[in-house]
């Protein structure tokens, strides 16, 4: 039903199914892996029975951060695949085209000003930061010709992110609660977060995901350009907006839960691509699933290289996706998105 | 006389355009048969394309309707346009890792929604189309691998995926040797032949329009120059106003529609080479 091609349908269900099968094993590695090594019998045990000794390290933190990297790594790979959709750039990515960026400012703003720190807080003002940026970045995209080519408008975008994360700074820096509050969000972690008040931000994420979904359709026609893609009855603006909806809604879901978690979005999708290809009904759920193993694998490899002590999956993915938009912008072919 | 009544199945009534705010035509009138090959030409500049796009609603006319089997075609849905009138642009974008298969495929997007996503006849219409466009060996293709000619086949089976009785195509043969624009060309005839779809397409080469048309419309200063059958329209005269062009049109040798030939100004019949 959803593909029409013969041998390829195959080739992606077996994908798909191949990254179904890496989710669970990076759930499964994020469950027992971490400073205290648990082994599979006693975290199955706990899952069970939350009386046990290890119940504390299982449900209190190994739970809570693999749910949220499922969830968060999600949002992030579906936000890069739409955002890289309907900008038709290869380097699109909330974090670098500055919506990230927008939603902390906004989160900022609201722990400065309004002492906001609730979930549901955090999530209006990630959404209303996080839906101007997007606006603007759109808005530099479709401006013109010049601007629209990869890698001048990844740089207006990162110029504009570096500019959102200054006034950000100030802000913080102006006001010592603010501040205290800012550091543990700010560098994008999993851990120390719990699982109370998830509700928003799985509201707002599912809420995302269906715009996504029913973009996927019009992010395939807007990739044979706007003409055609007005020629074969596209409403331009209605996938626009759809389309926004989904990258705003995504992005602060993803950024109220752990904060801004950078290159997710960007690496994500291409990984994907190269699995199901470059249709998007395929692309989306790939990229989703792709963006959670991602997540979760930098999450353990956080845990672990730095003996008892951690190092956020920010700052991992920060290290990774550096290496990962150097490769991308080197490849010869980017500029055909 | 014939009693051969025509149908109208595309109209611009009063149309007004600009390109980058430049006036190209005010208040054109230009109706379009049902069931004909109806070609374009003039001089670069003359506003064809500008035209095409107009008839096509990938441009609004600044002043002016354009029309759809007599109805205004801003008031109808655009998915309904889009499954009676198909227009392929001059450059379409070709997506990364995409096969010609899926390619094709979306042509099939008027007939599909949300709740209503991939039948039978949509791939019914699709295998009609990489058959009748020869592409069917290369339909599990990336489409980025594929040559100018191959590409272009398939542009041309994705609108024909759409199953349209009325085709736009902008400048089909632009960049594609002469084999590969017969190639285009008797394909668009044949279409046309055929399933009896009204084509209206912009040409560059004249002798290759009027050997594939059934009607030319020679477009320039912002008004319709001349209209007509491909000998009514191809005179030396026309041709000298339009294009500013010095030529004589003789009968093509090989199927007796008008053959443009270039006359060199006088003196220079001999080629010089200069060591």
């Amino acid at each position: 039903m959803l593909t029409t091609t013969t041998t390829g349908r195959p080739r992606r269900a077996l994908a798909v199914a191949a990254l179904l099968v890496a989710v669970a094993a990076a759930c499964l590695v994020s469950l027992l892996l971490g400073s205290n090594r648990l082994g599979l019998g006693t975290v199955l045990t706990a899952l069970v029975d939350r009386s046990q000794d290890v119940g504390d390290v299982v449900w209190g933190s190994r739970v809570p951060r693999t749910v949220l990297g499922l969830l968060v790594g999600a949002c992030m790979g579906v936000a890069g695949a739409v955002m890289q959709g309907q900008t038709r750039n290869p380097l699109a990515d909330p974090g670098i085209f500055g919506v990230t960026a927008g939603a902390g400012l906004a989160v900022v703003i609201g722990l400065y000003v309004f002492d906001a720190s609730s979930v549901l807080a955090t999530l209006v003002l990630a959404l209303v930061g996080a839906a101007v940026a997007s606006v603007v970045v759109f808005s530099v995209a479709a401006l013109g010709r010049g601007l629209s080519s990869p890698v001048p408008l990844a740089i207006a975008g990162t110029a504009v992110s570096a500019l959102l994360i200054a006034a950000t700074s100030y802000l913080v820096l102006a006001d010592e609660t603010t501040l205290a509050g800012y550091r543990i969000w700010v560098v994008g972690s999993l851990s120390g977060r719990s699982l109370t008040g998830i509700t928003p931000a799985l509201v707002f994420a599912v809420l995302g995901l269906l715009c996504a979904v029913a973009n996927m359709r019009s992010l395939d026609t807007l990739a044979l350009g706007t003409e055609l893609a007005t020629g074969l009855g596209e409403s331009l603006l209605r996938a626009r907006l759809v389309g926004l909806a989904a990258i705003t809604l995504l992005t602060a879901s993803a950024v109220a839960l752990t904060g801004p978690i950078g290159f997710v979005g960007l690496t994500a999708p291409h990984l994907a691509r190269a699995l199901v290809g470059g249709g998007h009904r395929w692309l989306l759920p790939a990229s989703g699933l792709v963006g959670a193993v991602v997540l979760l694998v930098c999450d353990v490899v956080g845990r672990l290289i730095a003996g008892t002590a951690e190092v956020e999956v920010g700052v991992v993915l920060t290290v990774l996706g550096g290496v990962a938009f150097v490769l991308i912008v080197r490849r010869g072919r980017m500029a055909r998105l | 006389m014939t009693t051969t009544t025509t149908t109208t199945a595309l109209a611009a009534r009063g149309v007004t355009l600009a390109y980058d705010g430049d006036p190209v035509f005010e208040g054109l009138d230009l109706e379009v048969e049902t069931g004909r090959v109806t070609t374009f030409i003039g001089a670069n500049g003359s506003g064809k394309s500008t035209l095409l796009k107009a008839l096509g609603r990938v441009l609004r006319p600044g002043s002016g309707t354009v029309e759809l089997d007599g109805a205004p075609i801003r008031s109808l849905p655009t998915r309904e346009v889009a499954r009676r009138l198909a227009i392929l642009p001059q450059k379409p974008l070709t997506p990364t890792a995409t096969s010609v298969r899926d390619l094709v495929a979306r042509g099939r997007h008027p007939h599909q929604s949300m709740f209503r996503p991939w039948t039978a006849a949509d791939a019914a219409a699709v295998d009609a189309a990489l058959a009748a466009t020869g592409m069917a060996a290369l339909a599990d293709r990336d489409a980025g691998s594929l040559s100018g000619g191959q590409l272009q086949r398939a542009w041309i089976a994705l609108v024909l995926a759409q199953e349209a009785p009325v085709v736009l195509l902008d400048e089909p043969t632009t960049f594609l040797d002469l084999t590969h624009q017969l190639d285009v060309l008797r394909l668009v005839r044949s279409i046309n032949r055929t399933r009896g779809t009204t084509v209206v397409m912009v040409l560059h080469d004249l002798s290759l329009a009027a050997r594939y048309s059934d009607r030319l419309v020679v477009l320039g200063r912002g008004r319709v120059l001349a209209d007509g059958a491909p000998w009514d329209v191809l005179t030396p005269e026309v041709l000298r106003d339009a294009f500013d062009l010095d030529a004589r049109v003789v009968p093509d040798p090989s199927c007796g529609t008008p053959l443009v030939v270039p006359v060199e100004p006088a003196g220079d019949h001999a080629p010089v080479w200069v060591g």
